[in-house]
């Protein structure tokens, strides 16, 4: 498995990532040689096997649907770059 | 007095001879004298400590205390920890103070456990050798040349140079075991579900476990028995009572069936290192374990399976590190993806970002099936393997890793040769099992791991047979020379 450089920009784009034209080649190269390896599954038939969903096999717990959590937001706020009134400052995105 | 064990110190509280102000004080100066050399710890919080140790003294007074009362840990910094910076090893968090305790955390506290500070630790725990910590690469204190193993390496360095007594790390795909194993500590990651992994930073949900990492058996049982329990505020928890890990360690290993992988013994490990593994199966067999030989015939697609679910599951839990509500931020972004791209590419480094692209390339319309399906499936092969197993013997064993201690820089270029680092510890996680390394006879000076294997839940049981074979030997007991 060999990614192309337009592979690897893509890829980059969907992660959200800024991969440098110069990381571009060095990075396709490490991602192949993940994938060759990756690859190795390919030998075993899995066609009559079923996904495993949890370890332990178990179910998603479920609770009553009412608020259980104090609101905290001035402290977990308190950690980001920048808000404003209580609510998180991002940059413009419409002029 | 840092050369006791936790189960030892506690004694020495509980009997007045000893303070934890002492012990702490002892364990502080410690770190402040050897750690330049090992770059074991991220955050040192000594006032804290000192004040822990303070309320630990009282709570001894009043014969209120647990076992863990006043007994100095650490903690990698992947478990959040209110008011103490939590990095995760990365730039993205680097100032980053939590607004709460991980339940691990809290439920350590409530033991009377007194927090050192933040361990050291492979970014966002994606590595194998601690080399890819935004605050520099751990070393081993066997030889400061060679890794600790990651990615708990700051943890397993630590407490193998007795700067900690105990100290906690995370096991996605041999994370606690691996460095154990390479510093000659005991390493124990519980089944998936057994502790908490509410407000420890998540890396791949479905592998991710806490455990404890200290210097026997005895010493792991006391942490586990505080860390683990049911938590309604992490879906994946299990509703099931926690074992008294300690009670269940005085019985003697007879009849015991230990099942030997022979996968595991032959191509690829390391020659001194299968004498160690051998050594330390025959002392089982002295003390009366029986052995079988058994077969895992889909171990080694493990790694190849690993290295889809675990970046897939990455790819996801890291999309919310994109600058807007916490962590870095890069400069004067233009708008918004370039805020998104920009924080993160200056946030992460070089192996979370390959782990990422993967992840996401997995999961990318077209690819789905091929990759992420398919790992799914042979997760469940693996998983079969290890049940018809459990059927032949109550415990597998055989080495952890395939080699001791390699050097510094050594597999950095290779991320595929780093990888097979894990080989024989990912496919416990990738089942759910517990799992748990102790020292085995060293190789040419350097630390080996015997690992063994439990079935769902069976930590007491592992626990036992380490602390019987860790009675008859002093294996556990070695010490680095420059730490002793």
């Amino acid at each position: 498995m060999s990614l192309s450089a337009d592979d690897v920009a893509k890829i980059a784009h969907l992660a959200r990532l800024a991969v440098s034209p110069d990381e571009t080649e060095s990075m396709g190269k490490e991602l192949s040689n993940i994938l060759d390896l990756v690859a190795q599954m390919d030998a075993v038939d899995t066609d009559a096997v079923q996904p495993m969903a949890h370890p332990l096999e178990m179910a998603q717990r479920l609770r009553p649907d009412a608020v259980s959590e104090v609101n905290r937001r001035e402290a977990y706020q308190a950690t980001a770059p920048a808000v404003e009134n209580g609510l998180f400052l991002v940059p413009k995105v419409i002029e | 007095m840092h050369t006791k064990t936790i189960a030892e110190l506690s004694r020495s509280l509980q009997s007045g001879e000893l303070s934890s102000t002492e012990l702490t004080q002892h364990m502080l100066q410690r770190i402040k004298a050897h750690d330049d050399k090992l770059n074991s710890f991220v955050t040192v919080t000594e006032e804290a400590a000192l004040e822990q140790a303070k309320a630990a003294d009282a709570r001894i007074a009043a014969g209120n205390a647990g076992p863990l009362t006043g007994i100095p840990i650490a903690y990698k910094d992947i478990f959040c920890t209110e008011g103490v910076r939590t990095t995760c090893g990365s730039r993205m968090l680097e100032n980053w103070i939590s607004p709460y305790d991980a339940t691990v955390v809290a439920n350590l506290r409530a033991a009377g456990a007194v927090m050192l500070g933040k361990t050291n630790m492979d970014e966002f725990a994606m590595g194998s050798s601690n080399e890819t910590s935004y605050y520099g690469p751990v070393r081993n204190p066997w030889n400061t040349d060679k890794v600790p193993g990651g990615s708990s390496g700051g943890s397993a360095a630590a407490v193998a140079a007795r700067l900690c007594c105990g100290a906690t790390g995370t096991d996605t795909g041999g994370s606690i075991r691996q460095p154990a194993a390479l510093t000659g500590i005991t390493g124990l990651k519980p089944t998936y579900g057994r502790c908490s992994r509410w407000g420890m930073i998540a890396f791949a949900s479905s592998l991710d476990q806490a455990g404890p990492m200290t210097r026997s058996a005895e010493d792991a049982a006391i942490m586990l028995g505080a860390m683990s329990g049911f938590d309604e505020r992490d879906s994946t928890s299990a509703e099931r009572p926690v074992d008294d890990y300690v009670a269940a360690l005085g019985t003697d290993v007879k009849g015991v069936r230990v099942g030997v992988v022979k996968e595991f013994m032959g191509e690829g490990l390391d020659a001194g290192v299968g004498r160690s593994v051998q050594a330390a199966i025959d002392e089982l067999q002295k003390l009366g374990a029986e052995i079988v030989e058994i077969s895992l015939p889909n171990a080694g697609l493990s790694v190849p399976a690993y290295y889809v679910v675990a970046p897939a599951e990455c790819s996801s839990n890291l999309a919310r590190f994109d600058g807007v509500r916490y962590g870095h931020r890069c400069d004067d972004p233009k708008d918004l993806e370039d805020l998104y791209k920009r924080s993160r590419s200056e946030g992460f480094g070089a192996e979370v970002k390959r782990r990422i692209m993967i992840g996401t390339y997995a999961l990318s319309a077209g690819y789905y099936d091929a990759y992420y399906l398919k790992s799914q499936k042979v997760r469940h092969l693996i998983a079969d393997d290890f049940r018809r197993a459990f059927e032949q013997c109550d415990v597998i064993v055989g080495p952890t890793a395939p080699d001791t201690a390699f050097g510094l820089g050594e597999k950095a270029d290779d991320p595929v040769s780093m990888y097979l680092s894990d080989i024989y510890t990912i496919a416990v996680n990738l089942a759910g099992l517990p799992g748990m390394s102790i020292p085995a006879p060293q190789s040419a000076g350097l630390p080996v791991g015997l690992q063994m294997i439990g079935n769902y839940f069976d930590e007491a049981r592992l626990l036992n047979v380490a602390h019987q074979l860790q009675l008859a030997t002093d294996w556990h007991q070695q010490a680095p020379a420059d730490f002793a």
